[in-house]
């Protein structure tokens, strides 16, 4: 995947960057918001991250320049400033996720797969499947292995929400973004006991976990190996 | 309009000039009154005066030529009398001369001085009655009667006239006063509400708007220049404000990222050669619990400056109450405490759902922390008078009436709860939460446990709008 980095505070770039590589992407960078724009405007991307604070022009205006200029490559801002409307102002400008500084690796790069498998829709789905967990959109049914699974309307999306991106890191917080629609710290981890419930119903009993905890980053939900 | 009317009414400025025709009208009042008794009384005193002249005239006639000179003065007196009345009369009242015709029947062969009487007289041929004053000479040596009057009746239509004017004057004057009440109330009105309408969408968020000042230089301009000079004041010291929590955000939060990369990459390159990151995972668990009150305390300072009210919208309490309760319930039932939640729909307050949703996750997250199992944490959204209540109430072991004040400030932790996890932070943003929504957090003792509550605003009855991060 080509990714572009516009970022202004070198230390941060470099480790963005080699980590990113490491990762098999291919990076381009940028230090400052002109740059980044030129970049952006000239070769295809499949995904910007930038910060809110460039020198010579600012993270909102460089992505309010792309999109002035028809260029829809997803966005990621990153930012150190403060909160609590920063975000919303970050997505307005035409942003399509938000992290703010200090964050884990691990978040990021969760965050850029969520952000591709968003960009490339499979058609619509219907019907999901992962190893032998199929979950149903339309009648809202959950089977595995053929045996129906009794879930609340919350484990549903949630399931949901883990079976779009299977085979992928979703992080807590991701979690609480989509799945609860808040954006908010809350405190203790809660979202660690839903899951526990959801792999009580999916899991137990059954043959072969799907339900994985990654250390230290999420969970991520994927066909045991066959 | 009624209303409106109502509104007019409860100004100062209609109720000083209400007070004020009040106060003229009974000066009036009191200043008629007191011209009338005085003319009467002058009045009444020539009257008295004449008829004690007449008096003393007749008895004069009487003792120098006898009762033939006091008939014969009598008799003349009463042709061309003017307003004098005579009447000369026997021991039984009886009329030998002047010009009554009848003893009136109200007056007493010993009635004394000063009495008034009506009695009979023909003007234009009509009869009519009128209203005399008098008095009764008694003849020495013999029984006859001497009444000499009066005629007041010209006093009498001065009384009828002070009378009649009287209430109308007082009626007018309040009348007047009604109106330029409601006229000058209506100015001051129209001026407070340009300087109300101001302030009001600068609370709203918006430091930028300015009290419009006339061209009258009157006291009013003055406030609005006031005004703007402190909103002027104002708005540096926000933008000043702002401007620090960024930096303070940007700088300090620039170098935290750079020491949480060095921490991951230390424990990428240990795991890789297979050796044991243990330590390394305590130093990035201890780096993002400083990132956690970093970031708390942070939000705090914004929320308690009141930066960033863009962000309020018309949200549903009720949903978010909901929301909550449904992401704490398995922790709760985790840890064997019952979480129940009272609310029913329809509840809208106005705020920022991200920042009332952190006040009550922190408050429930509290409740199950400090509940011992077996016990109850209930969620409720009532709505009341003031506004729609939120309340957060426990069974645990609540927290000591004189501690409640304490708990607020930031890093303030009891020592009951030392040994737990936690920031000290939770209910300072709270705290600043209810700030930031024009409210106050107010605990209480809920026999046993802890009850906080907020009450926010209802928000005008628009349709509720998802705040933008549900829109994300």
């Amino acid at each position: 995947m080509r990714i572009l980095v516009v970022e202004d505070d070198i230390e941060a770039q470099r480790y963005l960057v080699q980590g990113l590589k490491e990762s098999g992407h291919v990076v381009d960078e940028a230090g400052d918001g002109e740059v980044g724009l030129s970049l952006a405007l000239s070769r295809p991307y499949d995904i910007a991250i930038v910060d809110r604070m460039l020198p010579k022009m600012d993270g909102l205006g460089v992505v309010a320049e792309m999109r002035e200029h028809g260029n829809s490559t997803p966005v990621l801002f990153l930012s150190a400033l403060s909160e609590v409307d920063d975000r919303v102002k970050g997505l307005k400008a035409g942003g399509d996720d938000y992290l703010t500084k200090p964050y884990a690796f691990v978040e990021l790069l969760a965050r850029i797969d969520a952000l591709m498998r968003r960009r490339t829709p499979a058609g619509v789905k219907t019907q999901l499947q992962v190893g032998d967990l199929e979950l149903d959109l339309l009648t809202r049914a959950a089977t595995r292995s053929g045996q129906e699974i009794e879930l609340q309307p919350r484990e549903f999306r949630l399931l949901e929400y883990l079976m779009r991106h299977a085979n992928q890191v979703v992080t807590r917080t991701m979690l609480l973004e989509s799945v609860w629609e808040y954006h908010f710290d809350p405190q203790t981890n809660v979202i660690d006991v839903h899951i526990s419930r959801l792999r009580a119903k999916i899991d137990k009993g059954f043959e072969g976990q799907l339900l994985h905890t990654v250390r230290g980053a999420g969970y991520m939900i994927r066909a045991a190996a066959a | 309009m009624k209303s409106a009317g109502l509104r007019l009414v409860r100004t100062q400025a209609f109720r000083i000039v209400l007070l004020y025709a009040l106060l003229f009208a009974l000066s009036v009042t009191a200043l008629l009154g007191f011209t009338y008794w005085n003319t009467r009384r002058t009045l009444d005193a020539q009257a008295d005066q004449i008829i004690q002249a007449e008096i003393t005239g007749l008895n004069e006639q009487y003792q120098r030529l006898g009762w033939q000179g006091l008939y014969e003065s009598v008799v003349n007196r009463s042709t061309n009398a003017g307003q004098a009345l005579y009447l000369l009369a026997d021991g039984s009242h009886r009329r030998i001369a002047g010009n009554l015709d009848v003893w009136p029947s109200s007056v007493a062969a010993d009635s004394g001085n000063y009495i008034e009487f009506d009695y009979e007289r023909r003007v234009n041929n009509l009869p009519e009655t009128r209203r005399a004053r008098g008095e009764v000479f008694r003849l020495e040596g013999g029984g006859f009667f001497l009444l000499v009057a009066e005629d007041v009746h010209d006093r009498d239509l001065t009384q009828h006239m002070f009378t009649t004017t009287l209430p109308w004057t007082v009626g007018l004057i309040l009348l007047l006063g009604l109106a330029g009440g409601a006229l000058m109330s209506q100015n001051m009105l129209s001026r407070l509400d340009s300087i109300n309408r101001t302030t009001g969408e600068i609370i709203a968020g918006d430091l930028t708007r300015r009290v419009p000042v006339t061209q009258a230089r009157d006291e009013f301009d003055l406030l609005a220049e006031n005004l703007n000079r402190m909103l002027d004041r104002i708005e540096r010291l926000m933008k000043g404000l702002r401007e620090v929590t960024d930096s303070v955000a940007h700088d300090l939060r620039t170098p935290l990222n750079r020491l949480r990369q060095r921490l991951e990459q230390s424990q990428a390159r240990l795991l890789s050669s297979g050796q044991d990151a243990g330590e390394m995972d305590r130093a990035i668990a201890e780096t993002d619990r400083l990132i956690a009150t970093f970031n708390a305390l942070l939000l705090i300072a914004e929320t308690d400056a009141g930066t960033g009210r863009q962000a309020m919208t018309v949200l549903e309490l009720d949903g978010v109450a909901r929301d909550v309760a449904e992401l704490y319930e398995p922790l709760a039932d985790e840890k064997g405490i019952h979480l129940r939640l009272e609310s029913r729909p329809g509840a809208l307050i106005e705020g920022n759902r991200s920042l009332v949703a952190q006040a009550l996750a922190n408050l429930v997250d509290n409740a199950i922390k400090y509940t011992p199992t077996g016990g109850q944490a209930t969620i409720t959204v009532a709505q009341q008078n003031e506004g729609v209540e939120l309340v957060v109430a426990d069974t645990g072991p609540g927290i000591p009436a004189a501690d409640r004040p304490r708990v607020v400030e930031r890093f303030v932790r009891l020592e009951a709860s030392r040994s737990s996890p936690g920031t000290g932070l939770g209910l300072s943003l709270v705290a600043a939460v209810a700030h930031f929504h024009g409210t106050q957090l107010k605990l209480e003792d809920n026999r046993p446990g802890l009850k906080a509550a907020l009450t926010f605003s209802r928000a005008s009855k628009t349709a509720p709008i998802r705040s933008a991060m549900a829109a994300e």
